[in-house]
């Protein structure tokens, strides 16, 4: 039970996504998930253990540490890789839902070719309208509002993304102001600007997707009212024509 | 130098979160729409986050934990005295517990496929593909399985209940603190004890049993709708029967 398993969740969704929704999955897997995994991890792994406070005082590191990082980076991230990976698997829940349906149906019927027809709604990608649309609409808001509120919260914990090399600490069972060091903090710098600025990508890929998907559904709409006017329009013409047939027409 | 044979493949399945995960998995094809979200739930909030995230805040919990004496032992009794049972552990018993009643579920299922794989060989139509029917068919919630799977949720409800009330016994209030003052032997007097990265221990423990809270919700709403489908399909069977009608009659004849 790894990331491993909620990339092989997440590619199962490519299938249903708009092509930004592809791009999207690819930036998150890719530049996020990947790159937390085998980078980022390490650069914080000694985090706790390697930082040193200017002092002997027992315990002091400690609460030091705990009051510069109440939630570790790598610890924030994690959680908001996973709050923003799941609304894209209710919509891999509702396709699945759909289909389970629509396999009934099929097993129902009784045609001869099941086997080609089941395997058909198998590789099937539903087009997104109807239900699905608000579906994968409300997926981008939730996505949305996930990574917005985690950008937030970071800059709200750290104050800004850059760590600097140490801090002053004064906090109790610290004596005087000790000086602490932190581990790595340009490297950390360096990942956590690219982490953030991942996430930002995604924000703006997502609010693209969401235009997207509103000028789509507007540009069918106003489609279907056009037709809808065509056949207006003609059915109109059609019973004009009829009661002139009516009375032309010779009576038995 | 003496040759050594190749050594054999690991051909052992390994007991690890990824098998558990393999295991309770297959039940989601027997399990209520409301089911399929709880396992979600407990998978992706609970199983995932304690994987990836909490085991690595709770990693240095003993090392890290130090107390403002030299006194030999004195660290490591404080340790034992604050943290009989370290939440990761808790966590991890707790996912255990509550998972497998849902193979109650499972088993039933598999009881009853044997059981009709049985009466298709001893009816003499156990061709190869009916069999393969057979293992493929979801059985509707109904009858036995039913009651099977009121129990399993019965069992979740209560094991899930059980740990918080542990946790509380345990570790009551949900923060956790940067400093705790110790007197067990072999401590000299009053120590000051400092906890390791307490604020985002505080934070995720306070996460786990929101979605504790959230699981607990899940599953007493899954045993209502069930209650509540099979009642009215109840309804629907006595209406269609003649003691049905006559009781239905005198019921609103009141």
């Amino acid at each position: 039970m790894s990331w491993l398993t909620l990339y092989s969740q997440l590619t199962g969704v490519n299938k249903h996504s708009t092509s930004l929704g592809k791009v999207w999955l690819s930036v998150l897997l890719f530049f996020r998930i990947m790159i937390l995994m085998l980078a980022a991890e390490k650069v914080w792994g000694d985090e706790k253990s390697e930082f040193s406070c200017n002092t002997l005082s027992p315990g002091c590191e400690s609460v030091c540490y705990d009051h510069y990082f109440p939630i570790s980076h790598i610890r924030l991230w994690c959680l908001q890789l996973i709050f923003v990976s799941t609304p894209a698997l209710l919509v891999a829940m509702y396709v699945a839902y759909n289909k389970h349906g629509t396999k009934r149906v099929i097993l129902r019927s009784g045609n001869e070719n099941i086997e080609g027809d089941l395997k058909a709604l198998k590789n099937k990608r539903l087009p997104i309208t109807g239900q699905l649309w608000w579906i994968y609409f409300f997926s981008l808001l939730l996505r949305l509002l996930f990574e917005g509120g985690f950008m937030y919260a970071l800059y709200t914990i750290y104050g800004s993304f850059y760590i600097s090399r140490a801090v002053l600490c004064n906090v109790k069972p610290c004596e005087n102001q000790a000086n602490c060091y932190i581990s790595r903090p340009t490297e950390k710098t360096i990942f956590t600007i690219f982490m953030v600025v991942s996430s930002s990508l995604c924000i703006l890929l997502n609010l693209a997707e969401l235009f997207y998907l509103i000028a789509k559904a507007l540009i069918r709409s106003f489609q279907l009212s056009n037709r809808r006017q065509d056949c207006n329009h003609l059915a109109s013409k059609f019973e004009e024509a009829i009661p002139m047939e009516k009375q032309t027409s010779p009576k038995y | 130098m003496p040759l050594t044979p190749p050594a054999e493949p690991d051909l052992e399945p390994k007991m690890n979160w990824a098998s558990f995960y393999a295991v309770i998995s297959g039940v989601n094809r027997h399990s209520t729409g409301i089911g399929r979200i709880w396992l979600s739930v407990l998978f992706l909030f609970r199983l995932l986050v304690l994987v990836v995230a909490a085991e690595s805040a709770w990693g240095d919990e003993k090392s890290g934990f130090t107390c403002n004496t030299e006194q030999p032992g004195c660290n490591s009794v404080c340790y034992d005295h604050f943290f009989p049972i370290s939440h990761i552990r808790l966590w991890a018993l707790q996912l255990i517990l509550v998972s497998t009643p849902a193979l109650l579920v499972a088993m039933h299922v598999a009881h009853r496929r044997h059981i009709d794989k049985k009466m298709l060989k001893i009816s003499g139509r156990g061709s190869p593909k009916d069999l393969e029917q057979i293992k493929n068919q979801k059985f509707k919630i109904t009858g036995a399985l039913w009651w099977t799977y009121m129990i399993s949720l019965f069992f979740r409800v209560f094991f899930e209940a059980a740990f918080m009330y542990i946790f509380y016994m345990i570790y009551p209030g949900y923060k956790m603190f940067r400093l705790v003052k110790c007197d067990s032997y072999p401590c000299p007097n009053t120590v000051d004890c400092f906890v390791s990265r307490p604020t985002e221990k505080t934070i995720f423990t306070v996460f786990m049993l929101a979605v504790s809270g959230v699981c607990i919700l899940l599953n007493i709403a899954e045993g209502i709708f069930l209650v509540g489908r099979a009642c009215s399909r109840h309804f629907r069977d006595a209406q269609d029967s003649p003691i049905g009608a006559l009781f239905m009659q005198k019921l609103f004849s009141y």
